[in-house]
């Protein structure tokens, strides 16, 4: 039995664990019929050229996570941001650990998926916006929505600013020979509230992990949400991360990628522009090797006019490992005065990496600036020939040179606790050795 | 210290050097004087030995040594210095770790451990004040965003760090002004001794009022054509380049 029989057939199992007669399952049971009607992308699709699930496809995922499997913090610490204090939302093999995480109710509610689909509290809420910025016709995010359940659940009322970031953290402990992990979150930042979310999925062991990911983010009018993806996983952890964004007049969202490991990964950030004097920022470093694979697909649809989108994407790829960079932006014939910029630049170190990149814009409006620039590029010589003639080593130099392109993205990360922490990772990965700051 | 003997070199099919001599002792500064075009810089790139230019001829020699096929990071290990008329900017690294790095790369090639980080917060504080730069400068991103004269007084707080045995300014005086141009000789002048020397290339005079040269060399289509005291310098001010391009000819 193929994957997609197999969880098309799951899904009466899952049936058995849900409320049926919630209003949510008739938006699972839509959601299966159209997974089943598509299935897995294919590379015959144009967004599917370059990325192949067919090898993740032929892996015999439990699709059910069972019981939790107990972790210790300390064995875990060095996952979280642990320099400062975090709400935490944290599941273990897609279980909720109440006993690794913090969640709260005081003025804001960070807590769980389940509760909000199943408490009478919530229900309001849940009518208004799950599932509603989600595609209904992609098909792996269709697959997330059938099975959705378990994930974060963020809600941030009026004038409000949770006390600490929050971070939400995704174990895998290899209980399984492979699993399958499909979260669901909900974040709404209501007008004038402000958050900072640090999303990351780690696997502890070498078994096989596949986590398909859809996030919904509702940004209210003038409200202010910055997003860090963590992306640093083993060489058998997969993710397809879906995300969609709905900004209201005068938001700024801003989305940080830092994908430094993992055996396939792929980035589906979608942005829509519901209004006016918006900003949606992007953000990326993107450090691999080895067989490892990254697909980095943004869109940002440009549909009120007088606003702004950002895009900095930087990669740098060694030995066989493969890239992809994909940059649409849809300016509609009313979103007049958009200003919408797109950069990707790559550094290939070995002969044998790839990166394929293409900007894709649709712009149907007269009076708007859009630029984009994509880059392939070895160090430059100059540059390089500087370090050397003060003493550094070519090696040395080279690494130090691509310490530097990367880095600069780093100058909007708003948690200077965070920035060390992936400068160091950058520095780690590059084997540049970090001096220190007067 | 320094000795050239008839050095050819040239970037792809074209060739710059065309037979350069000259020797250079410790304890003195020698200027190269010269037009645009005429080799001067690429003469400096040479020396510190840039792998762009091909030596069809001759050689270089530091302390009696053949700098062949040395690599230009073990030519800095060995003590030459070069500041760059166009240094390259570096975001992300800062000027504080950047002389760490370089520093410390120094000594591992000499088989010694790192430089401990008081020692090198001291020596960093001393140079720093010695060319009049502010502590505020050293945490800023290596050239990024910095003024013209920033950068040169960057090359030579750099040089002083680094204390080479050869250091050749090149058009360090372009983009200074006066006060810039006091600031950066004065601290060449206090890193000279019996132990260096220093070759100063330069368009003009000017700096040559403050860094007084042994000796003065004129560069023409790749070749030294005249060679003399300081007053040469104050010749060519007057004078201009014409009548010694007239005189290479007859």
């Amino acid at each position: 039995m193929d994957l997609k029989e197999k969880l098309v057939s799951s899904f009466l199992a899952f049936e058995n664990g849900v409320d049926v007669d919630n209003p949510v399952h008739d938006i699972r049971t839509e959601a299966i019929k159209n997974f089943e009607a598509k299935g897995f992308p294919t590379k015959k699709e144009e967004a599917w050229k370059y990325t192949s699930l067919n090898t993740l496809q032929k892996i015999d995922y439990s699709i059910f996570p069972k019981k939790e499997n107990m972790l210790e913090y300390r064995d875990v610490k060095k996952y979280f941001l642990h320099e400062i204090d975090t709400f935490k939302i944290v599941f273990v093999d897609g279980v909720y650990s109440s006993f690794l995480s913090e969640t709260t109710h005081d003025g804001v509610d960070v807590c769980l998926m389940s509760s909000a689909l199943n408490k009478p509290m919530y229900k309001q809420i849940i009518d208004v916006y799950f599932n509603k910025i989600a595609s209904k016709d992609d098909s792996l995010t269709t697959l997330n929505t059938a099975f959705s359940k378990e994930g974060a659940y963020i809600y941030i009322p009026k004038n409000k600013i949770p006390k600490k970031p929050i971070e939400i953290v995704h174990f895998s402990t290899g209980n399984e020979a492979a699993l399958l992990l499909q979260p669901r979150n909900l974040i709404i930042a209501e007008e004038n509230a402000e958050l900072q979310i640090i999303e990351r999925h780690q696997s502890l062991t070498a078994n096989e992990v596949l986590t398909n990911s859809v996030t919904e983010i509702y940004a209210a009018k003038n409200s202010n949400v910055d997003y860090y993806k963590v992306q640093n996983d083993l060489t058998t952890a997969s993710l397809i991360d879906n995300t969609y964004i709905d900004q209201k007049d005068g938001s700024v969202v801003k989305v940080h990628t830092f994908s430094f490991g993992g055996k396939l990964t792929r980035n589906n950030l979608n942005f829509y522009q519901n209004g006016e004097r918006i900003d949606s920022t992007m953000k990326g470093v993107t450090i691999i090797e080895e067989k490892q694979h990254i697909d980095h697909h943004t869109l940002v649809h440009h549909i009120q006019p007088n606003c702004e989108s950002h895009q900095d994407y930087k990669g740098i790829y060694g030995e066989n490992s493969t890239g992809v960079f994909n940059g649409k932006i849809i300016v509609d014939k009313i979103a007049q005065k958009t200003n919408a910029f797109q950069q990707n630049n790559n550094i290939l170190v070995s002969d044998k990496a790839t990166i394929n990149t293409k900007p894709q814009l649709e712009i149907f409006a007269d009076d708007v600036k859009c630029s984009h620039g994509c880059t392939i590029g070895q160090l430059d010589e100059e540059a390089l020939f500087y370090l050397q003639s003060r003493g550094i080593p070519k090696k040395e130099a080279r690494a130090l040179l691509m310490y530097a392109f990367a880095n600069n993205v780093l100058e909007s990360v708003r948690i200077p606790e965070l920035k060390v922490r992936i400068n160091k990772l950058i520095a780690n990965k590059l084997g540049v050795r970090l001096g220190f700051d007067l | 210290m320094l000795k050239i003997n008839n050095l050819h070199a040239r970037v792809e099919d074209k060739e710059i050097l065309r037979g350069i001599n000259l020797t250079v002792n410790a304890g003195e500064v020698h200027a190269i004087m010269g037009p645009n075009g005429s080799g001067k810089s690429t003469l400096a790139a040479v020396i510190a030995g840039k792998e762009e230019f091909e030596i069809t001829e001759g050689e270089v020699f530091l302390e009696g040594e053949n700098l062949e096929d040395t690599s230009p990071e073990d030519r800095a290990h060995k003590g030459i210095f070069l500041s760059f008329q166009y240094p390259v900017e570096i975001p992300g690294v800062s000027v504080t770790n950047f002389m760490k790095t370089a520093i410390n790369e120094s000594r591992k090639a000499k088989g010694l451990e790192d430089m401990p980080a008081k020692d090198m917060l001291k020596l960093i504080r001393e140079k720093s004040e010695m060319l009049e730069i502010d502590r505020k400068f050293l945490s800023r991103s290596l050239n990024e965003g910095f003024s013209g004269g920033e950068k040169k007084r960057n090359e030579i707080f750099q040089m002083a760090m680094l204390e080479p045995k050869l250091a050749i300014l090149d058009e360090t005086d372009s983009g200074l002004d006066i006060d810039a141009l006091r600031i950066v000789a004065n601290g060449v002048n206090k890193l000279k001794s019996k132990d260096n020397a220093v070759i100063v290339i330069t368009h003009y005079q000017r700096l040559l009022e403050y860094i007084v040269p042994d000796f003065v060399h004129v560069l023409h289509n790749g070749k030294i054509v005249k060679s003399g005291t300081k007053d040469l310098a104050l010749e060519l001010e007057e004078k201009g380049y014409d009548w010694l391009k007239q005189e290479t000819v007859v």
